[in-house]
């Protein structure tokens, strides 16, 4: 048996790097990672990445430090969060050191088909709503950057990831050529200066906008959402033109369509019709037609701006 | 402590190196000279047969079995032959190797035998998440626990003497958590084990009743010993501290432990089967209050219970999900060890937006589900990618419960009655892992169902594995390729269609005709993966916003390239295709109720 005695308290750096499968999140912590390794910390990384691959959320949970014990940052020790889409962003904000945690966020929006379910006319997409300016009144430094549009300018939207690294440089205490040491091996050898590129302006973006030079996405608005006017939908059918073929009752996405005992199509399920005229249009018979009332003194639609 | 656990090897730490959990479990493997290694993909634990695959051939031969039971079979007889074996699943592979695993807990290993299974707290991507201790109590096998990357590579290596010296099987048990999470790993150096040799010796090796009487009584003898052993074995860690609070923790806890009580004295587990009683009760006495902090099941804390120790644990932590250092904080503040913490002001929490994981743009369930869907049939579903499908929009999926379950329960819903037609949906991967026997059984007892045999040429959902439907092995080599046509023909299967996944309008009338058939019908759906075992991507398609009604048609395949463009008809939002995502596989123009869906090209 081993023994010995416990440790005393300790501190170390905590760095959470979040995105979507596919935006680099992981290469951005290896490089942060095998830094801070090379400078004698101990280092735990901590992904979950089974579903990476299917557009889900990637978290990276780097921690360094002369020890660390837990993988996983707790919420509200983060020192500095990246993000590399906003939503994702939004999600992890309460990981964030309140009194002096660093918010590099990317004004990149990738909106996934959840999001985009409601087929009802004025559906509200189901999205953050957050504004930069919003975001930067409640944490204690915030950077609303467009990273992807500055790496699509150097010609390779792939380097966004390594615009936000060259972002959080600035917020650890390491030199320069360090970073760009780590990061060169970590890229494929034909972009390694396209990614010193990158690197470079998220780092000189950081610094203008900490002296008030640059326009952090205060602008670069959250797109606000139309909502037009809500309807009801109603089915007017035609029973003598109905063949029971039942391709609308099949087809329908909500299922709220069967055959009555006549065999002629009906609505069963009013409730769930979305009026999505899809029954109508792929009726051969032209035996359905989906009416749109406008409701009186419409309640807004849940969650919709105006 | 590594040191403490390899001394008896004459192993120079040569260097370090930064390792997943995943990694340095293999990098032990292969350090303790194991010459055969079997596993069936399955999250968290695949990757550790991909890391023993990246060793020399001619050190050890790494395989991709069908299924757990025959990697489990596989390391047996290689322990049998007298070499050092090594069989790695995850949780609920374990339950599908159980009935080998609980009768060579009699027999033992001649050469060292070790289990590695990846439990999943938290369900990142599993079905369950049971707790894999139970299995060691349940056969009288030690579990080892390492808390971290190195003592992943320490307790493999020390896994394979403790097999060899005391005879058995020993389980490694890693969590998704210390799976996937990388730090820096002291490695050392492979020591040769060379083949003892198959030791003929019936009444051990043959498990007969008469035989395995007494085995089963040697087995209880060598659990005693083992407990025995692990009393002072330098596994285990006593680290004193304020003597006013003792936790009794192993594996992955450990670190959650000191990061929230850096002071307490805690006695950290080794292994956390058999029990090292005296030690239990001696580090009880050495402090005021104990508790057991344990992921899952209260397995350490009954046993302490059950050995008259007063403890705490789950009257204070939950039996669910995964810990962390928030839930132990928690839990701690409840005890009252922990002063409770100020409420912490999140004056501004945005509410986060749902981002399920999805079906890949272009991935050939899409189609399949959508036209499942359209028959209306009650489905039974399997573990995969196309698990996914169960969500919107497709909702293609009735149940989902283990590995190949799907046949059977389909043929079961209709023996009872089902009045809708009822359907199976298996992967190529899944079918091969436990299908086969199911469908034999359907066949052979006249069930009136469809078999979808989703082909997707890969074991997709871990990562794009090899099986024997690729036509290459686990390093790469060209191995024979399952004809599954030949394969149902074999079974008796008398209706059989293979209907490219792509083609929608072929797929729903195929799934017509194939219900209409009385008895076992199969439809293969044949597509390769868009992603492995290489990344497919044709010509993007582009919406006209000019012709798009906004019938949400397209949305319903849920593809991750489409979503709502800025523009609205009749109040519905239009969509737009992301060029980048697109693979160009066609099924949302052949969805499309205007025809507005076109090659970016032909649109600009």
């Amino acid at each position: 048996m081993t023994q010995v005695d416990a440790v005393k308290e300790y501190a170390p750096t905590n760095v959470l790097i979040v995105g979507v499968g596919g935006q680099g999140v992981i290469l951005v912590s290896k490089v942060l990672a095998a830094l801070a390794q090379s400078r004698g910390f101990e280092v735990k990384q901590s992904e979950v990445h089974g579903m990476a691959k299917r557009g889900g959320t990637v978290f990276s949970h780097v921690r360094f430090g002369p020890k660390v014990w837990s993988p996983t940052i707790a919420q509200g020790e983060a020192d500095v969060l990246v993000a590399l889409e906003w939503a994702e962003g939004m999600r992890w904000l309460p990981w964030l050191k309140p009194e002096a945690g660093i918010l590099v966020c990317d004004t990149k929006r990738i909106v996934p088909p959840f999001a985009c379910l409601d087929r009802r006319p004025g559906a509200p997409l189901r999205y953050s709503r957050e504004t930069p300016a919003q975001v930067r009144e409640h944490v204690a430094e915030g950077y609303a950057i467009n990273a992807t549009e500055m790496a699509e300018a150097l010609g390779n939207d792939r380097t966004a990831n390594v615009v936000l690294l060259g972002a959080l440089s600035v917020a650890l205490d390491f030199t320069v050529d360090e970073w760009e040491a780590t990061l060169s091996e970590f890229v494929p050898k034909k972009t390694v200066q396209v990614n010193l590129q990158a690197f470079r302006q998220g780092r000189e973006w950081i610094a203008r906008a900490r002296s008030g030079q640059v326009d952090d996405g205060s602008s670069a608005a959250i797109a606000a959402l139309t909502s037009p006017s809500a309807h009801r939908a109603r089915l007017e059918i035609t029973p003598a033109w109905c063949k029971s073929c039942d391709i609308c009752v099949k087809l329908c996405p909500e299922r709220c369509l069967r055959l009555d005992s006549e065999r002629v199509v009906e609505l069963a399920d009013p409730a769930r019709c979305t009026g999505c005229r899809l029954c109508e249009w792929l009726c051969p018979d032209f035996a359905i037609r989906v009416h749109l009332d406008p409701v009186p003194d419409a309640v807004a639609v849940e969650g919709a701006v105006a | 402590m590594g040191e403490a656990l390899t001394a008896a090897e004459p192993t120079q730490a040569v260097e370090r190196r930064p390792m997943t959990g995943n990694e340095a479990i293999a990098r032990g493997a292969w350090e303790a000279g194991v010459k055969v290694a079997a596993a069936y993909p399955g999250t968290p634990s695949t990757e550790i047969l991909e890391a023993l695959a990246t060793y020399p051939a001619a050190d050890l031969h790494a395989q991709w079995s069908t299924n757990e039971k025959v990697a489990l079979d596989v390391a047996i007889g290689a322990s049998f032959a007298g070499s050092r074996a090594l069989a790695a699943m995850k949780h609920v592979g374990l339950n599908v190797a159980a009935d080998a695993y609980m009768s060579q807990a009699y027999i033992g290993a001649n050469g060292g035998l070790v289990i590695v299974v990846a439990d999943d707290p938290g369900i990142h991507s599993s079905q369950n998440e049971q707790d894999s201790r139970f299995y060691g109590q349940f056969a009288a096998v030690p579990v080892l626990e390492p808390s971290d990357a190195q003592e992943a590579l320490d307790f493999t290596r020390f896994a394979f003497e403790l097999s060899e010296r005391f005879d058995t099987i020993v389980i490694v048990r890693t969590t998704t958590r210390l799976s996937h999470t990388r730090s820096t790993v002291k490695v050392g150096t492979r020591a040769e084990h060379p083949a003892k040799g198959f030791v003929e010796n019936r009444p051990k090796n043959v498990m007969i009743p008469a035989h395995a009487r007494g085995a089963h009584v040697a087995m209880l003898g060598r659990e005693e010993r083992l407990r025995q052993y692990l009393r002072d074995a330098p596994i285990q860690r006593w680290e004193k501290g304020d003597p006013k609070v003792g936790i009794v923790t192993a594996g992955t806890c450990y670190p959650y432990v000191r990061e929230v009580l850096p002071q307490a004295s805690v006695l950290k587990l080794g292994a956390s089967w058999p029990l090292p009683a005296e030690l239990l009760r001696e580090f009880c006495a050495s402090v005021e209050r104990v508790f057991v902090v344990e992921e899952l099941e209260p397995f350490i804390e009954r046993e302490m219970l059950a050995l008259g120790l007063k403890v705490e644990g789950k009257s204070v932590f939950p039996r669910t999900g995964e810990y962390s250092p928030e839930v132990l904080r928690a839990g701690f503040e409840k005890a009252g060890v922990l002063p409770p913490r100020a409420q912490r002001v999140v004056a501004w929490a945005p509410e986060p937006i749902g981002r399920p994981p999805v079906l890949c743009a272009g991935c050939p369930h899409t189609s399949t589900y959508l036209a499942v869907r359209a028959t209306g049939a009650r489905v039974a579903g399997d573990i995969g990618c196309y698990t996914l499908a169960a969500l919107d929009p497709l909702r293609g999926i009735d149940t989902s419960v283990a590995m190949g379950s799907s046949i059977g329960i389909a043929a079961g819903m209709a023996r009872a009655g089902e009045p809708r037609p009822v359907m199976a949906t298996i992967g190529d991967s899944t079918f091969l892992h436990a299908g086969i026997p199911a469908l034999i059984d359907a066949v052979y007892n006249d069930a009136n169902i469809t078999v979808m045999l989703l082909d997707n040429h890969i074991t997709a959902m871990t990562g794009g594995q090899d099986h024997p439907g690729t036509g290459k092995t686990l390093r790469g080599d060209p191995a024979p390729r399952v004809d599954y046509e030949t394969l149902l023909r074999a079974i008796g299967v008398k209706w059989i269609r293979k209907v490219d996944s792509y083609d929608l309008a072929q797929m729903h009338q195929t799934l017509r005709e194939a219900i209409a058939h009385r008895g076992v019908s199969v439809v293969i759906s044949d597509r390769p993966c868009v992603i492995d075992p290489v990344r497919i991507k044709g010509p993007a398609l582009a919406i006209s916003p000019a012709l798009c009604n906004a019938c949400q048609s397209c949305m319903n395949l849920g593809c991750p390239a489409m979503s709502w463009s800025e523009g609205t008809f009749e109040g519905r939002h239009q969509v737009k295709i992301d060029a980048a995502l697109c693979v160009g596989c066609s099924l949302c123009a052949q969805v499309c109720t205007v025809d507005c869906i076109k090659p970016l090209e032909a649109t600009q």
